[in-house]
């Protein structure tokens, strides 16, 4: 142990006193090639030069910085202990709440999207414009944030968590549409053909070659969109849709950091409770699913 | 041509017939449960989220209105001057996006860093001391389950007003973000150069910027850009809580019922997000086909 280290050592130091010399016989190992470091300063440059104009537009001085971090300081001090103020119960009505808008939005974007997937799918339809079409209509769904389709809803339906639902719905239908039409796509088409031979219709086919391919994998990013709009369903009280959101916004609003923080700690056992179950869920889905194959 | 398919005496049939419909109406009753189940969760979830679907088919009728109302009035003839007329306020919508876009610049790039210099602590390959790795990881994860918005909240209070509480929400978010992922790249890379570096006796920082920076910058940056692209659609609503950019001009128009200046913004957003999904999705396949070569 202790050769092999003083071994090592002594090459280190040797290598360390012969650098000049190392250098001059293996030029290549020193210098990188120019022109890849040229490229490389400038986009760094680059970078720096826009994040310091931002930060100056933006107003970024030292003394906000300063007199902002003493404020959370202050924040965090009141945020010990975390306590309820005798609301726990309301606050347990309102996680609840964020988890049925999770819930329903999610089944409904989902089963929404489900007929419209296979429209846009390669091996179902053939038809090059209506599957643009279809990919189009789900990339710009997409791209409108939840809380954006959240504001749309209390404007029609009204405030409260119905909206918030809806919203879910909608920001869901254009990532499952997308997800499930590539799951369909990368399908086996061997069991299709097989029910084409024994003369089986194209609406067979899909029924009896697909779908039992695609629902695993379908089922298991359902699952993983509950997920992820648990986390979207806690926020979407701040416009007005139901949930935790809003106890959240008005508690920050007047400063009770207490419940603030008792709150947090809910929804972070909540998020951390629905992972544990869904990735069990998952992982049964696909494991079962593999067996069947 | 006679069919000679040899059938099974009836007593050996019946009884395979019999194991097959056992094992079906097994299976079926199996869904029927999970499908009961299924109702009642939906039911219990329709209940507590006030679903009314009443209110919705005689307000499905509302949002077709709505829609229709935020289409501007266009005409043929006076083409140039109706778009100048919707767009009434454009050099001031087209400096919100701006800031929008260097919000989420800024939040990436600040989180990216954040995450960078806190990934290599909560791999197991590079860290061997359980604390500090498993702190790193609880850290990462609490900066990303927090959604943006509630740090938003609160730092629009500590900071002020305006895109610096933005900025710093989504620094905090992408930090968790990029800091797990990060990390998992960091563990599913060759440790041979790990290896050969600590054996001529590098030093820690040593060994983290020769043996593992080359194998996972390529990496690095892709998930980066991929954070670029949600972070745009995030700070595009930041502004709904005071945080800067064009969220908080979209919240007056809807709040104030503007309608043509709802479609305005919402479009102008819409083709921002799609146009910065489609470049970084460029440079993304441009970065994985250079690491394919080398």
């Amino acid at each position: 142990m202790t050769g092999a280290a003083a071994a090592t050592r002594s090459i280190r130091d040797l290598a360390l006193a012969d650098l000049a010399g190392l250098k001059a016989r293996h030029p290549e190992a020193f210098a990188g090639s120019p022109g890849r470091r040229a490229l490389a300063i400038a986009i760094v440059a680059a970078m720096a030069g826009l994040a310091l104009f931002a930060m100056i537009w933006f107003d970024f001085s030292p003394l906000r910085i300063w007199i902002g971090l003493h404020r959370l300081g202050d924040f965090a001090v009141m945020m010990f202990p975390p306590s309820a103020g005798g609301r726990f119960q309301a606050f347990l009505t309102a996680l609840g709440e964020t988890l049925a808008i999770a819930f329903l939005g999610t089944l409904a974007g989902a089963a929404i999207a489900f007929p419209f997937a296979f429209l846009a799918a390669r091996n179902v339809v053939k038809s090059l414009p209506l599957r643009f079409a279809m990919r189009r209509i789900f990339d710009v769904i997409r791209s409108v944030d939840t809380l954006i389709w959240a504001l749309m809803w209390v404007s029609v339906v009204g405030l409260g968590p119905f909206a918030g639902a809806l919203a879910i719905a909608c920001s869901d239908i254009g990532a499952f549409g997308k997800l499930f039409s590539e799951a369909i796509e990368t399908t086996e088409h061997k069991a299709a053909e097989g029910v084409a031979a024994s003369g089986g219709s194209r609406l067979h086919q899909v029924r009896f070659g697909l779908l039992p391919q695609v629902l695993p994998v379908m089922a298991s990013q359902v699952l993983y969109f509950f997920e992820s709009n648990t986390r979207s369903a806690t926020i979407i009280g701040i416009v007005g849709a139901g949930g935790v959101g809003q106890y959240l916004t008005e508690l920050i609003r007047v400063l009770d950091m207490d419940q603030v923080a008792f709150l947090i700690i809910m929804i972070l056992i909540t998020v951390a409770l629905i992972d544990m179950v869904s990735t069990r869920l998952r992982m049964a889905l696909i494991g079962t699913s593999m067996v069947r194959r | 041509m006679p069919s000679a398919l040899p059938r099974l005496p009836d007593r050996q049939a019946a009884a395979l017939i019999g194991a097959y419909r056992r094992s079906v109406a097994a299976r079926r009753n199996r869904t029927l449960v999970l499908a009961a189940v299924f109702v009642v969760l939906i039911l219990l979830s329709g209940h507590l989220a006030e679903v009314r679907p009443g209110t919705l088919v005689s307000n499905i009728a509302n949002f077709g209105n709505y829609l229709a109302k935020t289409v501007p009035s266009l005409s043929v003839q006076s083409f140039g001057s109706d778009v100048k007329a919707w767009y009434w306020n454009f050099p001031s919508w087209l400096k919100l996006l701006g800031e929008t876009l260097l919000i989420s610049y800024l939040g990436t790039l600040f989180g990216g860093l954040v995450g960078f210099s806190l990934c290599f602590l909560a791999s197991a390959n590079l860290v061997s001391n359980r604390w500090l790795r498993l702190g790193t990881k609880r850290l990462l994860e609490f900066c990303r389950t927090v959604p943006s918005v509630v740090f938003a909240l609160l730092f629009v209070i500590a900071f002020g007003l305006g895109p610096m509480a933005g900025v710093l929400a989504l620094t905090i978010h992408t930090a968790g973000a990029l800091g797990k992922l990060f990390a998992e790249v960091v563990e599913n890379i060759d440790m041979k150069p790990v290896e050969g570096l600590s054996s001529t006796g590098a030093g820690w920082v040593q060994t983290v910027r020769f043996a593992v920076l080359p194998q996972v910058l390529a990496n690095f940056t892709s998930y980066s850009l991929l954070r670029f692209e949600i972070n745009v659609r995030e700070a595009g609503v930041m502004g709904f809580v005071g945080a800067g950019g064009i969220g908080q001009e979209f919240l007056v128009a809807i709040r104030n019922f503007y309608y043509t200046d709802v479609s305005a913004i919402l479009l102008m957003i819409v083709a921002t997000v799609i146009t910065i999904d489609l470049l970084t999705e460029q440079l993304r396949h441009r970065l994985t086909d250079a690491r394919g070569v080398a």
